[in-house]
């Protein structure tokens, strides 16, 4: 089932009835999810991901704005009848159920036509269970269960009930760094054998970029950017997406534009004539340095990290934003390590040229 | 305590304690265990008169202890469900509202703060029936065409209802306060999780609600149980001191005029009595634990 977001807006009001304490989490936001596509909402904290999520669950009722599943509607639409499957940051699985208990807790809610048998239910619950491999779980109370166990249940409780959108609130970040590998890939495996559209909140861009067909970028509540993650890495619309996708991240140098001429200091590292005089930020991606002693970069060269496939350079230069700069260089490429100075020449398509005021992308 | 080194240690730090507890309750404990096989037992001579069952079999005979314990039954089973179900509902209204919660919480607790007697006082106005008024509640009885009752001099049914109604609101604000803070820690995400599944209010209140505020419910069971057992000021408050001519007495109050009241000085009745309650609360609190084990999640 395809989402449509349209113009949703949601503002939370403040403490008194003045208009400067609202807070507006989300802001005029519109985008639409292609059917059985599994898209990573992606921000840092507190730009309304969220509640975003919270919006499409049906928990919070937007302020203006429309959502659509499919062609119908469900703006106003109650949480329950939406079809719906929401994983909880926390699982918010039931302490005192046990596992089958839990998944089967959706079922035993249907009424009417949809009324399952008990041997449905039963077959229903195993068929999920078996799903996500905690088959051998069932008598277990959430309690006795690890972090990722416990995420496993919550997927399956999700999935019962065969949800037309599968929603995940920040799913990996209660579990630990090796796990965290282990179940995006199985959430990806889940998504791709259901089929169903699925987004996912999480403030990782790693964790974002690696499982999903689609990110979609927020900050403070408003749409940055949209697309699948390579072409988002590659070409980002303004600084703070630049910023926000990438490790390590983007190094961003104090420029300036003159005759077509990009500058970092003195030094002329781009010719880029579409772009018009005056004060800039350039950003040149780890990967985009490429030493070479008639390169047009010149660093002081501090430290070397020897990673073994490649190397990370850590110079400094005094028009760089942050007090470092690194860049990620094939362990090939012979560098003087004694030297004071180092030169890069740089890719040009990873470098980007943004507005000092707007922070909009120039080049 | 893996070695003996550092056992004697804490034992050390036990000390004060167990003294204390040791000469002011287990002492006495076993002191009145004994009384109430010393037939006749006398304090000023600290004389008796023989061993045996006698005691027991006195009091089990007595009309005005088969009374109390009748009262007292009678009290515990309509008061600690009675109350208990006022206060969920209580304490579940007050989490759904917002404005004036504050204000709410603080009138349902008043009653805890008040003084039983004066308590006591205000429910003899509002029931008793003296020569020159009917009280208030009479008043209201009339206004929708019944006739007067005496619910302090009056029929047992009538004095009865009275001693309930006041032990219920009496106790029901310590279990709204408690039950509150349960329903309060009953985190947002469960009944969120439960509102996607499309989880009608019912089984939310079933399924959810309940099992996580059980141990609190079963607390609040427990000590309800144990303290309707022990009551005995509140029928003071009501029917004055001498409550056997009301026919209002308590086991507690039971052994008190064995002791002090003015057909006192049976010790050895009184530690009978007092044995046998004992006896019941255990049983009781026993039940409750029994049938906790199946109904509490913790």
């Amino acid at each position: 089932m395809k989402v449509v977001l349209q113009n949703l807006t949601k503002i939370f009001p403040g403490k008194s009835k003045k208009e400067a304490d609202q807070v507006v989490a989300v802001n005029d936001f519109s985008f639409e999810i292609p059917d059985g596509k599994l898209v990573g909402l992606l921000g840092p904290s507190g730009c309304g991901k969220s509640t975003m999520l919270n919006m499409i669950s049906g928990l919070q009722k937007p302020t203006s704005g429309h959502i659509y599943f499919g062609d119908d509607e469900v703006t106003y639409v109650e949480p329950e009848h939406r079809g719906v499957g929401l994983v909880f940051q926390n699982y918010a699985l039931y302490p005192h159920l046990n596992v089958k208990q839990n998944i089967m807790f959706p079922l035993q809610n249907l009424k009417g036509k949809n009324k399952l048998s008990k041997e449905e239910m039963e077959k229903r619950v195993t068929e999920a269970a078996r799903f996500v491999q905690i088959d051998s779980l069932l008598d277990r109370k959430p309690a006795e269960m690890s972090g990722g166990q416990q995420q496993r249940v919550a997927i399956a409780r999700a999935l019962v009930k065969m949800p037309g959108v599968l929603l995940l609130d920040e799913p990996l970040s209660n579990l630990d760094a090796r796990l965290r590998l282990q179940t995006r890939e199985e959430i990806r495996r889940i998504q791709k054998e259901t089929k169903i559209t699925t987004i996912f909140v999480t403030h990782d861009q790693e964790e974002a970029m690696s499982i999903s067909d689609m990110i979609v970028v927020m900050k403070q509540g408003t749409l940055q950017q949209i697309g699948k993650p390579q072409d988002v890495y590659d070409d980002p619309v303004n600084l703070f997406v630049a910023k926000f996708l990438g490790t390590p991240p983007i190094n961003v140098f104090e420029g300036k534009a003159e005759n077509g001429k990009i500058y970092i200091g003195n030094d002329n590292v781009l010719y880029a004539p579409e772009v018009r005089d005056g004060e800039v930020y350039v950003g040149i991606r780890p990967e985009g340095f490429i030493p070479d002693p008639e390169g047009p970069l010149c660093c002081r060269l501090i430290n070397i990290e020897v990673m073994g496939r490649d190397m990370s350079v850590i110079s400094a230069n005094n028009s760089a934003v942050s007090e470092t700069v690194r860049s990620i260089i094939n362990s090939d490429a012979g560098i003087d390590t004694d030297s004071e100075f180092i030169r890069f020449s740089v890719k040009p398509h990873k470098i980007f040229v943004f507005d000092k005021e707007t922070e909009e992308r120039l080049y | 305590m893996e070695t003996g080194k550092n056992s004697w240690k804490a034992w050390l730090y036990l000390l004060p304690a167990i003294n204390f507890l040791g000469a002011f309750m287990v002492y006495p404990l076993v002191d009145v265990f004994v009384y109430s096989f010393e037939e006749g037992y006398n304090f000023a001579s600290q004389s008796f008169f023989g061993v045996g069952l006698y005691n027991f079999s006195y009091v089990l005979r007595d009309p005005y202890f088969l009374q109390a314990v009748k009262n007292t039954l009678i009290l515990v089973l309509i008061t600690v469900p009675l109350s208990t179900g006022f206060a969920l509902l209580i304490s579940l209204g007050l989490s759904s509202v917002k404005k004036v919660k504050n204000l709410f919480q603080t009138i349902y607790f008043l009653p805890y703060v008040t003084n039983t007697l004066a308590v006591g006082l205000v429910f003899m106005i509002l029931f008793k029936k003296t020569a020159y008024s009917d009280g208030l509640v009479n008043l209201l009885i009339n206004r929708f065409g019944g006739s007067s009752v005496d619910f302090i001099d009056g029929p047992y049914w009538a004095k009865m209802f009275v001693l309930c109604f006041y032990t219920i609101w009496i106790v029901m604000p310590f279990k709204i306060l408690i039950l509150t803070s349960a329903l309060a820690s009953v985190k947002e995400d469960y009944y969120n999780a439960a509102k996607i599944d499309g989880t009608s209010k019912f089984r939310t209140f079933t399924n959810i609600t309940l099992p996580m505020i059980s141990p609190m419910l079963f607390y609040l069971v427990i000590t309800g149980f144990i303290g309707a057992f022990k009551a005995y000021s509140d029928s003071v408050a009501l029917f004055g001191v001498n409550l056997n001519a009301a026919g209002m007495n308590t086991i507690v109050g039971y052994v008190y005029d064995m002791l002090y009241g003015s057909s006192g000085g049976y010790p050895s009745f009184a530690s009978a009595a007092a044995i046998i309650l004992f006896a019941i609360v255990l049983t009781i609190t026993c039940i409750n634990l029994l049938v906790s084990k199946k109904h509490v999640h913790y």
